[in-house]
């Protein structure tokens, strides 16, 4: 039996971290640009555009993370794509984290006075210039704040990829819990590692909330 | 090659995929009312305990908030046996879900207690009530009042987490839907009935809550 010392456990899980970060950071990128589609759906003039993404963004949020994975998993197939554990995980989050930012920028949109539309109209822009150059920038750094605390959302959510065959940080975990039966120090360990990476996001998005207060 | 979904097996399955939902609601249920009274005495204690008290509540705060919570489950089912602990899944899941949305509801809890006027504390300690009188019969109420929208968004969103206790055996909805499809072979069909299941069961959850919380509250509650 081969033995584990400390840290032969430590730069494994370590090693193994790189993965949680690397789709934390693939699906926030994701979700953002996915979540900005769903946006413009969701804020547009059209009643039944509104509506889709309203559903849209219910279906994921009143739902399991953990079923949205599983049907990426076992559904992608049966449209004839192959899919892998990072395929399934990445497209599952990416859509997860879609639903969530659209519905954060939204309320950013939502704060916006009447008046910042009708400026931006009696400019003479068009739509489009005025959700780029007037609306946006502003629903976006009013929400500063709920966007990164989603990110620590995220990144505590890949946990659940472990699930579905993806070997990041707790799915590694299982395996050197199995090897050395010290579950206490292997789970302890990878809590660490998470809180090492989600607290100072979590001190970041109060500092900016604190901020946004003061103003 | 072409595949069609079959619900053919649905028929026999309702049975467990019911029996599975009710754990689910039991689960959610026990928590609540743990995690709620666990969060009562957090804030209030995070607010008038001794120093060392309050330093403690906000570290396990810290710690709750910003850990998965599979990885709090793990530690709790796998690790605390190492110590002498050893809980049933079910224990066990009904502990890590409490432990998690008291972290989170403590806070919010805070947050109602901080908005409730301290006028209110002042005129009832004049009318001659003791200060835990105040507390539970003045303040509390009033706390809950304004909280309850931010609470109920905490509960339905522990329902969904509580997907993941399936992970240590404990019979619940997903894995009724884990054995289900490890039966049929049929996976993606069984885990889309189940998460409209679930879908079902978080918008029956919000609207019950939202018509209770008016009733037993008053109005003025959303």
């Amino acid at each position: 039996m081969i033995e584990f010392t400390f840290w032969d456990i430590l730069r494994n899980l370590l090693l193994a971290a790189r993965w949680t970060v690397l789709l934390s950071l693939a699906a926030f990128v994701g979700g953002g640009v996915v979540g900005l589609v769903v946006l413009f759906f969701r804020i547009a003039k059209n009643k039944w555009s509104r509506r889709i993404a309203s559903g849209y963004i219910a279906l994921f949020q009143g739902t399991p993370l953990l079923m949205q994975l599983f049907l990426m998993f076992f559904g992608l197939p049966m449209l004839g794509l192959r899919i892998e554990p990072w395929t399934a995980a990445a497209l599952g989050l990416t859509l997860f984290a879609s639903a969530y930012l659209a519905e954060i920028w939204r309320s950013g949109v939502d704060a916006l006075p009447r008046g910042q539309w009708d400026a931006g109209a009696s400019l003479g822009l068009h739509y489009l210039q005025e959700l780029r150059l007037i609306i946006l920038p502003q629903a976006f750094s009013i929400t500063r704040a709920p966007t990164v605390g989603f990110l620590v959302q995220l990144i505590k959510s890949t946990a659940l990829t472990s699930i579905i065959g993806f070997e990041e940080l707790v799915r590694t975990s299982n395996a050197i819990n199995n090897a050395t039966f010290e579950p206490f120090k292997v789970y302890g360990l990878v809590a660490l590692i998470f809180f090492v990476m989600c607290f100072p996001l979590t001190q970041y998005a109060r500092s900016l909330e604190r901020r946004a207060a003061a103003n | 090659m072409g595949y069609g979904l079959d619900f053919g097996w649905l028929a026999d399955a309702t049975g467990a995929i019911a029996r599975g939902a009710v754990t689910t609601i039991l689960l959610i249920v026990v928590t609540t009312l743990a995690g709620t009274f666990l969060s009562i005495l957090g804030a209030a204690g995070r607010r008038n305990g001794p120093m060392l008290l309050k330093r403690a509540i906000g570290v396990y705060v810290e710690v709750m908030r910003n850990t998965p919570f599979l990885v709090q489950l793990f530690f709790i089912f796998f690790g605390l046996p190492s110590i002498g602990i050893r809980l049933d899944p079910i224990l066990a899941a009904m502990l890590a879900m409490t432990l998690n949305m008291a972290a989170y509801t403590i806070e919010i809890v805070g947050a109602g207690l901080d908005a409730v006027p301290r006028g209110q504390t002042e005129a009832a300690l004049a009318l001659g009530l003791r200060p835990r009188q105040v507390f539970i019969k003045i303040v509390l109420p009033q706390a809950l009042k304004v909280i309850y929208p931010a609470l109920t968004s905490q509960i339905i969103i522990m329902m969904l987490e509580s997907a993941v206790v399936s992970q240590i055996a404990v019979r619940e909805l997903t894995y009724e839907a884990d054995m289900l499809q490890a039966r049929t072979f049929r996976a993606f069909e069984t885990y889309l009935v189940v998460t409209i299941v679930y879908l079902v069961l978080s918008m029956g959850l919000r609207r019950l809550l939202v018509s209770g919380g008016r009733r037993v509250l008053g109005a003025g509650v959303s």
